[in-house]
């Protein structure tokens, strides 16, 4: 039987393998026929073209499409590490509200959660980013809510130490600033992320036995701490596995990016294929580097949830 | 284009090859009944559906041109419309069999892309658009602008390439979908939007909220020669397409157009009657019927119809694009 078995996957290997060479093969060959361009050798070319925001990347139309690309994930990175962590924060909060004895409160939250989980994240993204460049000012006019701290159509500008922001020609320098892209992106991503993530701690502290509860009030334990010591602890560990699944979804939704013009690395692909013709590569780029950050995420979420999880109790 | 439709499109480039070769395209037009062609998704003047769902402009032309000359009728054309990052994967596929997006020719797109350009239909240069309440005269004012721009366009290049010549900055907000950059210029995101100043004057006249409020600048900072797009390694269908496209300027050249192709059909003109296949066999040397130039000329006019028809309504001035006896470059090689 067992040689069966061995048999039975190897033949099944070598059939894939069989197929990726095939496909290979095959594009490659039509590639040449058609005389289109293939390989790799156009990262090291000159790019040509600006990107808006470069983050702490130095970067310059000068300069080559991998450095360009390498300007594009730093901007993934960059929105979906932020994003992260303010939908988590977001979500926490939303799914404890969810659960308080407050009537009001938990009305909101559900609230919140049916309107933001039920209408999908590319139209919500329209909406943040309208909502900045329609109804904010021109950076001629900005509102200006706190001393130092601008808001226009051209993003959000406050002071850093030592410098202030200035309207100079056509916008503001000085100081630092989130672009409306950006901005409409991590608030998209959060908020909606957030909507979900609410419902695992909800569910997840929810499936705490009501036995616990009782025993921590039974102790004396006040509301605040019978949740930090008795329930949390516990709900945490289911909470992991789904949240990994959330963490994982934000990180890829980082790529409708495109359609509000954040340049994120899936914009940067597009451009690139686009301008050296090499659709098939500048996919494989966006392919492998999606695939990396997914499996890293989801590497360092099961180590979490192998450290959280109960010892012998583990699935 | 997203990454599922660049996805789609590149593994069908890889799989549907081997039964897409087998025939010539002309065959496999022939066979299908219809003419496939690429087109912007909505560029006034150059190709955009009017109220009535039909597709009407320039680029649009050149298709029925073909289809008139193939068919003998310049209905059987399907369009699809196409972004300016699908369009060259969609013709490498074989998605389409013309691409006729108002294209800009160039020596990179001519030769790595696998396609070739058949001739030029609108010669053009980029240009830039501001509010008019900005003050801005020149394109040399314009350091610290923030730009709105369209990906994969020769826009983009040139647009970094005049700020890097001129030691100027500039903020690129890039956006794929032309509605969406649109939105983001209008609505003040960007202080300019730059593109050919065809597309300028067509947006300005067919898209701005009040056109008299941007002013076009008078810099036009590069050649942009417009033209169709056939794949490699198909020349039947490439001189197709291209002598469609110069019938259209031949035509206008001999005075023949749509009104008069009838009546000049007996002209005595040794010229004439080539052109309209009373005399000579130029149909069959393309392998198409001996009045394909005289269908193109009678269904969809010659170029200076065309571009009356569709551009002249919008404010485009003939200009380079006059015909080489009035001081243009519109010139079509000898039909005989």
């Amino acid at each position: 039987m067992k040689a069966r078995g061995l048999a039975l996957q190897a033949a099944l290997a070598a059939a894939l393998a069989l197929l990726a060479w095939w496909l290979y093969s095959n594009a490659a060959a039509n590639l040449t026929a058609r005389g289109i361009a293939s390989g790799f050798a156009f990262l090291r070319r000159e790019a040509g073209f600006e990107i808006g925001e470069t983050g702490l990347l130095a970067y310059s139309a000068a300069d080559s499409y991998l450095r360009a690309l390498a300007v594009g994930l730093a901007n993934t990175f960059r929105v979906a590490a932020l994003g992260i962590v303010l939908a988590t924060a977001l979500g926490a909060a939303i799914g404890l509200a969810r659960l308080a004895p407050n009537w009001l409160l938990a009305r909101l939250a559900s609230a919140y959660v049916e309107t933001l989980r039920n209408i999908p994240l590319l139209v919500q993204l329209f909406f943040w980013y309208a909502l900045i460049t329609e109804s904010l000012p021109a950076p001629a006019d900005a509102l200006q809510p706190l001393p130092g701290l601008f808001l226009s159509n051209r993003g959000i500008f406050f002071p850093l130490p030592g410098s202030v922001p200035q309207l100079s020609g056509f916008n503001f320098a000085g100081g630092a600033g989130l672009s409306p892209e950006f901005a409409a992106l991590l608030a998209g991503l959060a908020t909606y992320t957030a909507a979900f993530i609410a419902e695992i701690v909800r569910a997840g502290i929810l499936s705490v036995s009501r036995g616990q509860r009782d025993a921590a009030r039974s102790l004396g334990l006040e509301r605040r701490a019978e949740l930090r010591h008795v329930v949390l602890p516990q709900a945490l560990r289911l909470m992991v596995p789904p949240l990994t699944s959330q963490y994982l979804n934000l990180a890829k939704n980082s790529s409708l990016a495109v359609a509000i013009g954040y340049p994120d690395l899936v914009s940067i692909a597009n451009t690139t294929m686009n301008q050296t013709g090499q659709a098939i590569e500048g996919v494989a780029v966006i392919m492998a580097v999606f695939l990396t950050i997914s499996l890293s995420i989801s590497a360092f979420m099961n180590w979490y949830n192998r450290r959280a999880a109960l010892r012998g109790m583990a699935p | 284009m997203n990454p599922s439709r660049a996805l789609a499109f590149a593994l069908g480039a890889v799989l549907c090859a081997g039964a897409a070769r087998a025939q010539s395209t002309l065959e496999a037009v022939q066979k299908k009944g219809y003419v496939q062609c690429g087109v912007n998704v909505g560029l006034a003047g150059f190709s955009q559906p009017d109220s009535q769902g039909v597709w009407k402009g320039i680029d649009v032309d050149l298709c029925r041109a073909v289809a008139a000359a193939v068919f003998g009728d310049a209905a059987k054309v399907r369009y699809t419309p196409l972004t300016a990052q699908q369009r060259f994967t969609a013709l490498q596929s074989g998605e389409v069999d013309i691409l006729s997006r108002n294209t800009t020719w160039t020596i990179t797109r001519d030769t790595s892309l696998g396609l070739n350009f058949v001739g030029i239909i609108y010669y053009d240069g980029q240009g830039f658009m501001v509010p008019a309440k900005k003050k801005v005269k020149s394109a040399r004012q314009l350091n610290g602008a923030t730009v709105c721009v369209q990906p994969g366009t020769t826009t983009e290049l040139n647009l970094a390439d005049y700020f890097r010549t001129h030691n100027m900055k500039f903020k690129p907000v890039v956006i794929e979908k032309l509605e969406e950059v649109l939105n983001a210029y209008f609505s003040g995101r960007c202080d300019v939007y730059t593109t050919d100043v065809s597309g300028l004057v067509a947006v300005r006249a067919s898209r701005a909220p009040r056109p008299a409020e941007h002013v076009i600048l008078p810099e036009v900072i590069s050649k942009e020669p417009l033209g169709p797009a056939v794949r490699h390694g198909d020349d039947r269908w490439f001189d197709i397409v291209k002598w469609s496209l110069y019938a259209m300027i031949e035509a206008e050249e001999l005075g023949l157009s749509s009104k008069n192709i009838e009546q000049q059909a007996g002209s005595p003109n040794p010229s004439i009657q080539r052109f309209v296949g009373a005399t000579g066999d130029i149909g069959k040397m393309l392998g198409l019927d001996n009045r394909w130039a005289a269908n193109i000329v009678k269904q969809v006019g010659n170029y200076g119809e065309s571009f009356d028809a569709n551009l002249k309504p919008l404010g485009f001035e003939r200009g380079l694009n006059k015909l080489w006896t009035q001081g243009g470059l519109m010139y079509a090689p000898p039909v005989r």
